[in-house]
């Protein structure tokens, strides 16, 4: 995060129990085709793993992808872990089949944003370049 | 002058007509990427040296490519077999009473993935997960609660289940018991299929190699014990969901199938023993002829590498039995009723390729579960279908039709040489310890999301056909209550057991899994003194070790 220069690097999760990773694994692939640095995790990761991961890997921004209806109950967890370990600075992202309802609350304990189905790679390759881009000008 | 041959047509009628007006796209081609020819005839099929005994014949007869009932859905159409589960037991239970007295045939039940994966209610990775994608069912209690005032011995259950497959066969042998339903008169299906957990979908608790000794245990039980029940539904399903095309649907399938006989015979069992139980799952896509040609060629394919490849006489071992469900990766969370539309075709196509039971997904699946209502209007999907279209009244109705037939025969040459690839490895075990049909999948999945995105694959109301979005109302959530329910449930159940039964049966069941003796009537034993589960399940952890989430990158 020193280095302005360095491309951005992202770690791309799945957490919970929940097997579904096409999406996670074609946003990795688009991310990494846009110049980023990604790292992805593999399923079935705990809200622990996930933090230890971001942190070692000194990442910009945290990209989760949950289709089981789990995250009301595992992202809190994790922005908690992420703020214990001073890590309030690290971009969080999330997509997957998310209800509308969920998402200010989702919003409201410090996830950027929520993607939904049928978002393009091409939009979270932007709004990821200018979350970064703007929190490094903050 | 007509024409007298398809190059003559071409130079002389079609040419000059796409010259003055040409056509939409430069090549046209099926969604796996197989050329689509503007017209097909008879000389296509001579060029493939179609026989029509040979390749095609009589249904009922190999190689079954027209069917494997003689008269296909005349008799009784397919088995309409909605997938449900979430919440509690209870709940659930509910559900497919609901389901059961609106004129569905079969029940098939949505495990939670704490229970797909070997994991108790309580646990501390099951947070979040209890009863959302499925029902949880962590003992025998909660069997017999899910089948409280449903005749065991009238319907048909399929289980998705996989890791813990020989577990949930076991609550649910006893839970019949109960009701005083033998082993030899439950029917049903276990999923079973865990090589394909790996390459997709996931829910896998040990290796590869110990899992596939409990999938072959299970075999061996049932063919001594239940034998109404079919042991393992291979599933293409989830691998096309992932990504795979149809070529890769079947090729993945069949080296996988290829993979767990392989493993049956090398235990001693018989060909003809366990061939007549086991059954097939595949999904049915948008590509309508793609899908149709996709079915017939599978049946084809089965016939010939149980016949060919593993010498079977029975003929039972050679029929291709499938269960269907429409898209789930189709399905858009804008404009959602579109996806009715989109069900409708996919159901049609598993229809006309003449499946034995179907699945229809609901409108608002790229949202939530279905709501009571949506799985209602599946339902009726499937009956218009069977009683009003007609589809259901002749045998294979698009064979004979010269594209079909053509799709058929290229989708199987195409799936027999990556077969043949996987066989070259050394099989579908050693090319997912390589992981080879993850990394082709990924590329498939990639690919099709490309092309969604540059807009040369069209999805309605996704990136053409746009509209407003209006947001859909009645979803259905899961009560936040019921994991809390669930968590009570087990506690109540842990205090009121025998523990010296819990503990001797349980170290019992680890014996047997450090030997090569049969599991299943081990975990019956632990089951019927009220083990859980997880506690089950945590034993083979110890014995087998435990597979990791990296395996699937």
């Amino acid at each position: 995060m020193q280095d302005k220069n360095r491309p951005i690097r992202v770690l791309v999760a799945k957490p919970g129990l929940d097997g579904h990773d096409r999406g996670a694994k074609v946003i990795a692939r688009a991310l990494r085709d846009a110049g980023m640095e990604v790292i992805y995790t593999g399923i079935r990761q705990s809200p622990q793993m996930i933090t230890q991961a971001a942190n070692q890997e000194d990442v910009d921004v945290i990209g989760m992808s949950i289709l089981s209806g789990a995250h009301l109950e595992i992202l809190p967890e994790i922005m908690s872990l992420l703020h214990d370990e001073g890590m309030d600075d690290v971009i969080v992202v999330v997509g997957g089949i998310i209800p509308e309802v969920d998402r200010q609350p989702l919003k409201d304990i410090g996830i950027a944003e929520v993607f939904g189905p049928g978002t393009t790679t091409t939009a979270i390759v932007e709004y990821i370049e200018q979350s970064v881009k703007d929190r490094a000008e903050a | 002058m007509p024409s007298s041959d398809k190059e003559q047509w071409k130079q002389e009628t079609l040419d000059p007509a796409v010259k003055r007006f040409p056509e939409r796209r430069e090549n046209f081609q099926t969604d796996s990427g197989l050329d689509i020819a503007p017209l097909y005839n008879p000389e296509d099929l001579n060029a493939q040296g179609l026989d029509y005994d040979n390749d095609l014949g009589y249904p009922g007869e190999f190689p079954y490519t027209r069917g494997v009932q003689p008269n296909t859905y005349r008799g009784r159409v397919w088995t309409m077999r909605q997938y449900s589960g979430y919440g509690t037991a209870a709940e659930t239970n509910e559900r497919f009473r609901y389901l059961l007295d609106n004129g569905q045939t079969g029940l098939s039940i949505a495990f939670d993935l704490p229970t797909q994966i070997g994991y108790d209610s309580d646990h501390l990775l099951a947070n979040g997960e209890v009863g959302k994608v499925g029902v949880p069912i962590c003992s025998l209690e909660d069997m017999e609660t899910l089948f409280d005032q449903i005749p065991m011995d009238k319907v048909s259950t399929s289980m998705t289940i996989n890791a813990t497959a020989s577990v949930l066969l076991c609550f649910y042998i006893v839970a019949a018991r109960k009701q005083g339903v033998s082993m030899e008169q439950i029917s049903g299906t276990v999923q079973n299929d865990i090589l394909k957990e790996y390459i997709a979908r996931g829910t896998y608790a040990y290796p590869p190699r110990p899992s596939m000794r409990l999938v072959v245990d299970l075999f061996k039980y049932c063919h001594d014990n239940v034998p109404k029940w079919n042991t393992i539904s291979i599933s293409g399903y989830h691998m096309r969901e992932a990504g795979a095309t149809a070529v890769q649907e079947l090729a993945f399938t069949f080296s996988n199938a290829i993979a767990y006989v392989q493993a049956a015979l090398d235990a001693g069992l018989k060909i003809d023993d366990f061939g007549p139980r086991l059954s097939f799952f595949f999904v049915a896509q948008n590509n309508l002829f793609e899908e149709v040609a996709k079915f017939r060629a599978a049946r084809r394919m089965w016939a010939r590498i149980m016949k060919d490849r593993f010498g079977a006489k029975d003929p039972r071992s050679m029929m291709l039995r499938f269960h269907t469900q429409t898209a789930g990766v189709s399905l858009t969370a804008q404009q959602p009723d579109n996806n009715l539309i989109r069900c409708t075709i996919q159901a049609l196509s598993a229809i006309l390729g003449g499946s034995q039971s179907l699945h229809v997904n609901s409108r608002d699946e790229a949202l939530a579960l279905p709501s009571e209502e949506s799985v209602q209007l599946s339902l009726r999907t499937q009956q218009i279908l069977a009683f009003e279209s007609g589809a259901a009244d002749v045998v294979d109705p698009l064979g004979g039709s010269y594209y079909v037939e053509s799709l058929t025969n290229e989708l199987e040459a195409k799936a027999l040489d990556y077969i043949q690839q996987i066989d070259d490895m050394g099989g579908s075990v050693e090319g997912i310890e390589q992981g080879f049909q993850m990394r082709e999948i990924g590329d498939a999945a990639y690919k099709h999301g490309q092309e969604v995105e540059s807009g040369d694959r069209t999805i309605v109301g996704v990136n053409r056909f746009t509209t407003e979005e209006v947001p859909i109302e009645g979803l259905l959530r899961v009560n936040e209550e019921a994991a809390k329910i669930q968590i009570g449930r087990l506690e109540k159940l842990r205090n009121g057991r025998d523990d010296g039964k819990v503990k001797a049966s349980l170290e019992r069941l680890e014996q047997v899994a450090k030997t090569n003796d049969n599991t299943v009537p081990a975990i019956l034993e632990c089951v019927e003194s009220y083990c859980t589960l997880g506690e089950i399940s945590q034993v083979f952890r110890g014995v087998f070790g435990e597979q990791d989430g990296s395996l699937s990158f």
